[in-house]
């Protein structure tokens, strides 16, 4: 028996178009996809150049940058994504009517990147929101997002209707607000929690595997490994009092888990 | 061409020095108020003019009004952690053209105050948030003085050379 495939570009040859709601959707959906203008570093750089004339996002129908969330349906968080910044991109995202996507553009919004060590980047925006499509690199070029636009439009072709994550009769997680992190003394904090301490790991994981629709949370990434956030008060009035060759010895303390 | 520049920033100097020994002999800091660590480098040794941080405000506007250097560029701080003390850099210019002319002054680890140029130039007032917010450094009559990058609930000052060290690469230590 030949495949619906086959029997479906062997009638559109002649004039004749079948479809089912499924694949009619899933082609609309993911002939324009609307990007949302959000650029937050040196990747930003890339994404506006993949838009313009010489890369020519266009070919693929998502040229169409929307200054609103409310208008767009692809987020791509093209850089360095600061704890400042977060309460914003998950309220922004927040704000974008589902179906929505999100590619995680550079090595910056995927991991933290080269700033994944200090004490303002957060480690990853899918800490906060779920990500469709990874993007590595610093700064991927033009191609690779281009790259990361097709494996979107795969992944949506691949949607099934019933089972997509935001529709259904079931209460689907990824159809609510998701929760927008407060400042925190130590960091940013969801329910009181820290979710991504200054000195050590993120105590809670990403909300990953979107194609399930699922929402994770409350998980440690790395359970092998006892994480204490440190009384940085403490450390501080202690090393501040201490003279200069304790403060030498004291070193070795300063990191504790 | 940078000769004639360090040339040119020495004789500033120079001049400067000359001047605040004349008309603010007080404000000149005596060299070894700060301890040097047994066998490390000294990195308080330096040629630039340095002078009590209380005295600050005198200094800065000594310079601007007798010596012409009304553009104050830069304030930025630097943790010596090994000689217990901040340190202040100033940089003036001179609209007229001409190097920086440098200023240092520290300040103790324990009680990191001293006045601040806000008042005399409001252009100040960012740079020393910034100083405020990253190093803890207080600047006494900063009409506004609160975080600028971290959020105000932040605690602790991140580029203090004892902030707690983070990243995955000492989670093994
Ligand atoms: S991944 Fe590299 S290019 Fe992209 S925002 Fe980070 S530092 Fe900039």
């Amino acid at each position: 028996m030949p495949s619906d495939d086959a029997v479906q570009s062997d009638l559109e040859q002649q004039g004749v178009f079948f479809s089912t709601l499924n694949r009619f959707y899933n082609w609309g959906r993911r002939s324009s996809v609307w990007p949302m203008a959000f650029g937050l570093a040196c990747c930003a750089i890339e994404m506006m150049a993949t838009g313009l004339s010489r890369y020519d996002l266009a070919r693929f129908g998502a040229e169409l940058f929307r200054a609103s969330p409310r208008q767009a349906d692809l987020m791509i968080v093209a850089g360095t994504v600061t704890k400042k910044m977060v309460p914003q991109v998950v309220r922004l995202y927040n704000q974008m009517p589902e179906p929505r996507y999100v590619i995680s553009m550079g090595a910056c919004a995927t991991s933290g990147g080269p700033f994944r060590d200090g004490y303002n980047v957060v480690r990853g925006i899918d800490l906060y929101i779920p990500v469709d499509v990874y993007v590595p690199g610093c700064p991927p070029r033009p191609e690779a997002l281009l790259h990361a636009l097709m494996t979107l439009q795969s992944q949506i072709d691949r949607q099934n209707l019933k089972q997509v994550r935001w529709y259904g009769k079931k209460a689907r997680p990824q159809s609510q607000d998701f929760p927008v992190p407060s400042y925190g003394p130590h960091g940013l904090e969801i329910d009181g929690k820290l979710v991504d301490p200054v000195g050590s790991l993120p105590l809670i994981s990403s909300y990953s595997s979107p194609m399930e629709g699922e929402q994770r949370r409350d998980q440690i990434e790395h359970p092998e490994l006892v994480r204490v956030f440190p009384d940085m008060e403490r450390e501080l009035r202690e090393e501040t009092s201490a003279s200069y060759a304790e403060a030498l010895e004291g070193e070795d303390q300063h990191v504790r888990r | 061409m940078s000769d004639d520049n360090s040339e040119l920033s020495a004789r500033q100097r120079d001049e400067a020095r000359a001047a605040l020994q004349r008309d603010l002999p007080f404000a000149l800091s005596p060299s070894g108020s700060f301890p040097s660590p047994e066998g490390g480098p000294d990195l308080l040794a330096t040629s630039d003019i340095v002078v009590e941080a209380q005295q600050i405000a005198a200094v800065a506007r000594y310079l601007r009004a007798s010596l012409n250097y009304i553009y104050l560029s830069n304030i930025t701080a630097v943790d010596l952690l090994a000689h217990g003390c901040f340190e202040l850099v100033y940089h003036f210019y001179r609209l007229s053209g001409g190097p920086a002319l440098t200023i240092k002054t520290r300040l103790p680890r324990e009680k990191p105050e001293l006045p601040s140029l806000t008042p005399f130039w409001p252009g100040a007032a960012f740079q020393e948030r910034e100083a405020y917010d990253l190093f803890g450094i207080v600047f006494k009559g900063h009409p506004d003085l609160r975080r600028i990058y971290m959020w105000d609930e932040f605690e602790g000052f991140p580029m203090r050379k004892d902030f707690v060290r983070q990243g995955d690469k000492y989670l093994s230590e």
